[in-house]
């Protein structure tokens, strides 16, 4: 009864036919405590994020970090290399001043903001994925189009083979299929 | 009555740039079909419609130019070869009509894109809202080029011999910033009072946030921009504005700005948090406000004393009274009309907008 599948199988694939359908049944999956489960929709849709109960990103977190780094950088770099390693007069201004300072350091907090912000998002989605199980699946193919679906993983905690299947079903799901790894 | 014309010219000038917000934002909002804000349009539109005040709160400066403006004393303009110069320009006729066109434009503007407003109150048709997005374009040009020359005429002749070609957005930028502080503390008080509860959520609030979080930085990014080419290029005439702001006590006032106009509201409302909390919105608001104007503070009084800080209890009457006007001009405006534009199109989109 209580015996996890994991060989083999990635999780359980249900698709659903209407977008509030979807949301419900997300919500039920959220309330019933799975972790490691998605939802697959082929645009995007107004409230499913609260209906899965998807936290905060910390996104911004990294890149706070990566604008401080650039900042410094820029300081540190510019004291270096015209006061301290090569100091070279420039027209009478002072061998580090920060008014000149600033333009440089603007560009490259913001520099390293961005790219915090593009690679960190990638990071975060565990992207760039060249293959995923849910591809196997014939069904699936409709994500795209005109269906709507939610998985569940295998490995996630209180996944117990027929019983998530059966629950799935109970959501109200059109089919409930299983996915191979 | 130096001071008070001085003190009069700040304070008219920190309301002046309140109403001024407002007539930018409105035509931008058509020109971009902008769905968020359809809801608090009105507000704005209302608070564009206290231009016709200010036009009135003009006359002491406009009546007074000799006590203000060096060009205007013919004292000091006779045997400067630079104020005889710009004399063509710089010279109480011809300065007083620029003024009264200002405001006959802006005036015209701010009727206009109001009148049609509430029009579509009465009459729901939609094209009203198609007509005013064709007009949004040439009514921000207009504004624009206004606007700039204001600054010039106003503020930066104070000081006839120094001359940036960026002062007109020096100027905007601070506008702004303090524009939306102002929509904050109004929706945040007809809120209070029971008004608009339902119409304006937290996500508009966000949005308020997001533009003075945007234009506090552009204010100091503008600010910075203009002194590091002056203080790169070292030339006489254009230092000397920045020296005497650096003299006698007035540097402090430009650290103050430095901190509290930038830096502070700068950390403080960048985080989402902070823009979906309305009482921490509206503290940064007043914030906002009493920072614009110091700055305007900064921009005038060290051409009235160079030679220390020269508060009077006056500029705060001066700023008490006007608000008080203001604020009756405001409600004036308003009348018994409804505060959100009831039949716009974009208005169910507005009062259901999420940001993702």
């Amino acid at each position: 009864m209580a015996t996890r599948e994991t060989h083999g199988l990635y999780g359980y694939l249900a698709e659903f036919r209407e977008p509030w359908d979807l949301i419900d049944a997300a919500a039920k999956v959220r309330d019933a405590g799975y972790t490691r489960w998605d939802c697959h929709t082929p645009f995007p849709l107004h409230g499913l994020d609260r209906a899965m109960g998807i936290r905060g990103t910390r996104l911004p977190w990294l890149v706070l970090c990566g604008g401080l780094a650039g900042l410094t950088l820029a300081l540190v770099m510019q004291w270096w290399m015209n006061a301290h390693d090569y100091p070279f007069l420039i027209s009478g201004k002072p061998l580090f001043g920060l008014p000149a300072a600033v333009p440089v350091t603007f560009e490259l907090t913001v520099l390293l903001s961005a790219l915090t912000t593009f690679f960190g998002m990638w990071g975060l989605n565990l992207l760039p994925q060249h293959h995923h199980p849910l591809f196997g699946s014939e069904r699936f193919r409709r994500a795209t189009s005109d269906r709507f679906f939610i998985s569940i993983e295998a490995r996630d905690p209180l996944f117990q083979g027929e019983r998530t299947r059966e629950f799935l079903a109970g959501l109200g799901a059109d089919a409930v299929e299983p996915v191979e790894d | 009555m130096r001071h008070f014309l001085h003190a009069w010219l700040l304070n008219w000038l920190f309301f002046l740039s309140l109403s001024l917000g407002a007539l930018w934002f409105v035509p931008l909002q058509h020109l971009t079909r902008s769905t968020w804000s359809a809801v608090v349009r009105r507000l704005a539109e209302i608070v564009s419609g206290t231009l016709p005040l200010m036009a009135l709160l003009s006359l002491p400066v406009l009546l007074n130019l000799g006590d203000i403006y060096v060009w205007a004393d013919p004292a000091r303009v006779a045997g400067d070869p630079l104020l005889e110069h710009k004399a063509g320009w710089l010279n109480p006729g011809f300065f007083t009509l620029r003024i009264a066109f200002y405001f006959a434009v802006w005036i015209l503007l701010a009727t206009i894109f109001r009148r049609r407003s509430l029009r579509q109150d009465a009459t729901g048709d939609p094209a009203i809202t198609a007509g005013s997005e064709r007009l949004g374009g040439p009514a921000l040009i207009l504004y624009g080029l206004t606007q700039t020359f204001a600054a010039f005429d106003l503020l930066m002749s104070l000081d006839a011999h120094w001359f940036s070609t960026m002062f007109g957005v020096y100027w905007f930028a601070g506008i702004v910033a303090s524009f939306f502080a102002v929509m904050t503390l109004l929706t945040a008080g007809l809120q209070r009072s029971g008004r608009l509860l339902h119409a304006v959520t937290l996500e508009h609030y966000n949005d308020y946030g997001r533009a003075m979080f945007a234009f506090i930085f552009f204010w100091a990014y503008i600010a910075f921009s203009q002194y590091m080419l002056i203080w790169y290029a070292n030339i006489p005439e254009e230092t000397g504005w920045y020296l005497r702001r650096q003299q006698n006590g007035w540097s402090a006032v430009g650290y103050l700005l430095i901190f509290c106009h930038w830096l502070l509201p700068f950390a403080g409302l960048m985080s989402r948090f902070t823009k979906r909390r309305v009482r921490l919105m509206a503290f940064w608001a007043v914030w906002i406000l009493v920072m614009h104007w110091v700055d305007l503070f900064w921009l005038i009084m060290p051409e009235l004393s160079p030679g220390g800080i020269p508060l009077q209890l006056m500029d705060a009457a001066l700023l008490v009274g006007m608000g008080g006007l203001y604020a009756a001009m405001l409600a004036w405006v308003a009348g018994p009309r409804l505060l959100v534009a009831r039949r716009d199109p974009r208005l169910r989109a507005s009062l259901n907008f999420e940001n993702y």
